[in-house]
This record gives C-alpha cells, structure tokens and sequence, in this order.
C-alpha cells in the first residue's frame, strides 16, 4: 500500500442494492422512532420493515446475474451469496410476520410495551393498559438482516467480525425483550450476550493470527499464502481452530451449544423462530465460504475436526432433546442436531456438499419459522404454553394446528415427503461421495434416536386427553396464518418435488475465489 | 523489544481474559475480562502489522475499537436491565433456565 497515492475504492453500487436497502431503511427506522408520534409509528415501520425487505428481494432478483467481487475485493456477489442473501430476505419477511401479530396475546404484540422498565411494575402494568407497542424492535431487526447479508458475502476477516457483530447485537436485546415471562427473557439475553461476546473474541483473535501468518485478511490472500508456505502451518491451524470455534458457536454446534435451549426457551417465540432460522443461514453461510475459498489449502486440518463435531453435535442434541420436558427447549436441541447434519455437508468440501447443506438451510429454516409460529399460538393465561404435556390432546381440539405441527415434525425427523428427508439425503449424498461412511452412519442413528421424541410429540397431540386447563390455541391475525401457511407449503412442496430448487441451488455455482 | 514480545503479552492477556470470563461471578467483571480478549486481539493485530511491514492491522485495530463501543453499549443495556429486575449483577443468580 503506498500512502501517497490513495485511491478511492470503485463501488459498484447497483451490485449492492439489496444490501443498501435494507440498511437505509433501519437506519430511516430509527430516525422514524425519534421524529413521528407515537401512534403512527409501528404502520410506518411495518411498512418500511415489509416494504424494504421485499424491495431488497426484487434488487436481488433483477442482480441475480452478478458474479463478482466488489467493494476492493471485500464483498462476494456471486452464486451462493446471492441464493443464501435471498434466503435470508425471505426468512426475514416471514419472521417480521410473526413478529408484528398482535391478535395472539390480548395485551398486544410479543414484546415488552418498554424494555426498560421493570417488569412487574406499576410504570409497566400502566403502560400495557395504555396499549403501547414497542416499535423500537422493528430497526433493530432490519440491522440484524443487514449483518446476515454482509455475513454471508464478506470474503474478509474484518468485514466478517463487523457484519457478525452487526448481526448479533441486535439480537441480543431482541431476547430480552419478551411481554411475558421478562425475567426468563432478559436472562436469556445476557446469556446470549456473555457467551455470545465471548466466541466473537475468540472469532477475532483467530482473525488477529490468520493475518499474522498471511500478512492479509482477505480470502484470497491468505489462499495465496496458504499455497506459499506449505511448511509453516502452526500459527494458521490454531488461527482457523479460533475462528471456526467462533462460527460453531454462532451455529449452535456441540461443545459451543450451551446457551442455545436457554436462549431458544427464554426469547419471544418471532424472534426465536427468526433468530433460529437466520442466524444458522447466515453463519453456516459465512463457514461455508471462510472454509471453502480462504481455507481450502488446509482442507485436510479442518475436515476431521468438523467430522468430530458433527456426530458429536447429531448426537448430543439428538439424546438430550429427549429428556426435555418443556417444547422450545426439545426443538433448541433438535436444532443442534439439525446443525450437525449441515456440518456433514460442510465437512465435505465438495460442490456437492455445498449444495446439499444449502438446501439443508432452505428445508430447515421454513420447518424452524413454522414450528415456533404454531408455539406462538399455543397460549394459557401466562403466555405460551410450553410444557409438553400441556400440548396433549391439541389435536382433537385444533386437529388443523396439531396437523401443521405434526408435518414440521415429521419433517425433522426426515420423514418422507417432507423436506427433511430430501435434506438429509442429500446431505448424506454428499457425505458417501466424499466416502465419509462413519459419518453417515452415525448421522442415521441420530436419526433413529431423533424419531423418538418427533413421534412423541405427535402421539401426545393425538392419542391423550386433554389436560386439566389446557392451553387455547388464540386465533392468529392474517400475518401469523400466512407465515404458517407458507411454511407448510414450503415443508410440502420441497418434499414432493424439491427438483426445481435443487437446480436452482445447483445453477448458482460455487463460491467465486 | 522486538515485535514478537508484543504478540506473546497479546496472547497472555487473551488468556487472563478468557480465564476471567469462565471464573468471575460478577456480570460487570466477566464483560471487562471479554474486553480485554478484544484488546489483546488488537494488539496482536497491530503487531503482527509491525512484523508483515504493512498497514492493514492497524486499521483493522481501529474498525474493532468501534465494534467494542457498540459492544459495550448494548451490554451494559442488558446488565442494568437485570440489575434493575434483580438487584444483582451475578452472572449464577439468574438461573430460570436450565437443563
């Protein structure tokens, strides 16, 4: 780099449309919750949340050509940034559904009428009879999507710690702010904040060795110096171990997976659903390229190491999901078991893997929003109704709910005609194409143990009586039933014929170098 | 002193802090201790900028200064807000969720 001549970077900033959007309107968001009255503010920020992340699908769409590296070579617009950014912007649509009902809880919305205040307290019962809507969470979502969407593209360390701390903060005081159930809620974002700040450290101080060794963040570069010298492999294998300890805590993989039930159980049901289901595309997104394209010369270092994590993470999530009794905290750990089928597709290496574990992400994040759209509904007089034992008998007195359910069930356990069955073999394709055999036998007995408690769920549903005051199933406004009723058809559909998107994922190509 | 000294006091610090977030109990202490790993992250990048005879650390050093701030700022938020609730900044009191 010469000081004396500065270049200005070129932008190509049509490229960068989707991206753009979505941050100028959580930027215009917050100015929103300073300048317009109180009343007007949540259809204003409806609007700008629907309207910017519809807006930022159709840039994509109409960019949906681009393959190239923008930004001085910090951005990646190419084929699987831009199917996993488009993922991501539909996930965020239907989550934002979920999130702005307010027909399900009678005192309004999910979230606290004001975090701040305590909870319990007169200012807050005051403030509920008033019927306030927080309207501040609406910003903080569209900064989360924007961090998803820098995430997935960044092909540069630093540009990747910036977009995962952009991703998470928002999140972060998202799970703290519940209506209900405020204590479990704010102990949960303190969790996720403690833990979560602490892999970004890690995430970072790998960055800070990695640089040290390749005298460069950017992907290519450290490719490059990766090719040089072959020989000196210390200080680079145990910077890639910190930086990939920093993604598998994101994904919620084993031994990283600890504040995942917390935070899962503990968080307003939308923003569990969105985190849950954003969050794993966003970071399995970033791994897959970090991996891939920067990290591809030591292949043979990070394979086994991801081999080991994924059984471990399959069946870890897998045996404890059984003992739980309370039912966001059985779907937290059957996503730490979804994550480790992804990591088989990850620990391949392959185009093959690459696709199989993004059509994993499409399959389980439209089971995933469904799933906690349907807890969101399921409601006593403290809020939800999680304890599983509430849930029996749902489905002779909502059999149409119980059925929904039961289908997202089925389709975790990788039941045929759903969606999970077509991800799981896929991914499991993939695996024997790269003769992983141990992996894919172990993935099929996390497999069998995981059918257990899917089936229980839906025998309790079906073939128990009703409990004493068993929970009412609220009926939903129009932005709940349709967030339901997409990902139902979603889950159908990929099941029955997954073709079209398989090439579609296939189309997209691989990561550009 | 050379520049190797400065990445190995990086790598000390990182690990007083790591320690310090998986052994103090107090919620204030534990988010210092993760300051301190992100400090050290900066001064392994910016000796490590020394060493490769460019630039680069050093800017990186200045963009995770700011990503810290933000960090601190929604920290504490979520700090005072179960202090506020619980009238202690203990990380083990809060125990609603587990198993």
């Amino acid at each position: 780099m010469n000081p004396d001549v500065m270049v200005a970077p070129e932008i190509d900033y049509l490229a960068l449309l989707p991206m753009i959007i979505v941050g100028v309107a959580a930027v215009l968001g917050v100015i929103v919750e300073t300048f317009v009255g109180r009343g007007a503010r949540r259809p204003v920020q409806l609007v700008l949340v629907f309207g910017s992340l519809a807006g930022a699908f159709a840039a994509l769409v109409w960019q949906s050509s681009t393959r190239s590296l923008e930004v001085e070579g910090a951005l990646a617009i190419d084929g699987p940034g831009i199917l996993l950014m488009g993922l991501v912007l539909i996930v965020a649509f239907v989550g934002a559904m979920l999130m702005a009902e307010r027909q399900l809880d009678p005192a309004g919305d999910s979230f606290a009428p004001r975090a701040s205040a305590l909870p319990g307290s007169v200012d807050e019962r005051e403030l509920t009879k008033r019927g306030y809507l927080q309207t501040e969470v609406w910003p903080l979502f569209l900064f989360a999507v924007v961090g998803m969407m820098l995430f997935i593209t960044s092909t540069n360390l630093l540009v990747m710690f910036v977009a995962l701390e952009v991703m998470s903060l928002p999140l972060y005081l998202l799970a703290g702010m519940a209506r209900r159930r405020r204590l479990l809620s704010q102990e949960a974002a303190l969790k996720y904040f403690i833990l979560g700040a602490f892999s970004s450290a890690f995430f970072l101080f790998g960055a800070a060795l990695v640089y040290g060794f390749s005298g460069s963040v950017e992907f290519s570069a450290i490719a490059d110096a990766l090719a040089a010298k072959p020989g000196e492999t210390a200080l680079i294998v145990i910077g890639l171990a910190m930086l990939v300890v920093g993604l598998l805590f994101k994904v919620g993989a084993v031994p990283f997976h600890q504040w995942v039930p917390d935070v899962y159980q503990g968080s307003p049901a939308p923003v569990t659903a969105f985190m849950a289901a954003a969050v794993k595309v966003a970071a399995f997104g970033a791994m897959l390229r970090l991996l891939y394209v920067a990290f591809g010369g030591l292949r043979w270092d990070w394979e086994p190491l991801l081999w080991v994590v994924a059984g471990l993470t399959m069946i870890v999530g897998s045996i404890v999901a059984i003992a739980q009794t309370d039912i966001k905290r059985m779907i937290a750990y059957s996503s730490i078991a979804q994550a480790g089928f992804i990591l088989i597709g990850v620990s391949t290496a392959t185009a093959e893997g690459l696709w199989a574990s993004i059509f994993y992400l499409v399959a389980y994040s439209f089971t995933t929003l469904g799933i906690f759209a349907v807890i969101s509904m399921v409601r006593d007089s403290g809020g939800e109704a999680t304890r599983i034992e509430q849930w029996s008998g749902l489905g002779r007195t909502n059999p149409v709910i119980a059925t929904c359910f039961a289908i997202f069930m089925l389709a975790l356990a990788g039941i045929p005609l759903t969606s999970g069955f077509i991800a799981k073999f896929v991914v499991f394709e993939a695996a024997l194409a790269v003769d992983a055999v141990a992996l894919v036998i172990v993935g099929v007995i996390a497999s069998v143990i995981a059918a257990f408690f899917y089936v229980r769920i839906i025998v309790v549903m079906f073939f128990r009586d009703p409990i004493e005051g068993a929970p009412r199933v609220a009926v939903p406004s129009g932005f709940t039933t349709l967030a339901l009723s997409i990902s139902v058809a979603v889950t159908v559909i990929l099941g029955i014929l997954p073709q079209p998107v398989l090439d579609l994922i296939e189309r997209a190509g691989v990561f550009l170098r | 002193m050379s520049p190797e000294s400065y990445v190995i006091l990086a790598a000390v610090l990182f690990t007083i802090g790591t320690v310090g977030v998986l052994v103090r109990r107090n919620a204030i202490v534990v988010f210092m201790s993760i300051e301190l790993m992100l400090n050290a992250a900066n001064l392994a990048f910016v000796a490590f900028a020394r060493m490769q005879g460019n630039l680069e650390g050093q800017v990186i050093a200045f963009f995770v200064m700011v990503v810290a701030a933000a960090e601190v700022v929604v920290g504490l938020a979520i700090i005072v807000a179960i202090y506020r609730s619980r009238r202690s900044a203990s990380i083990d009191e809060p125990n609603l969720l587990k198993y």
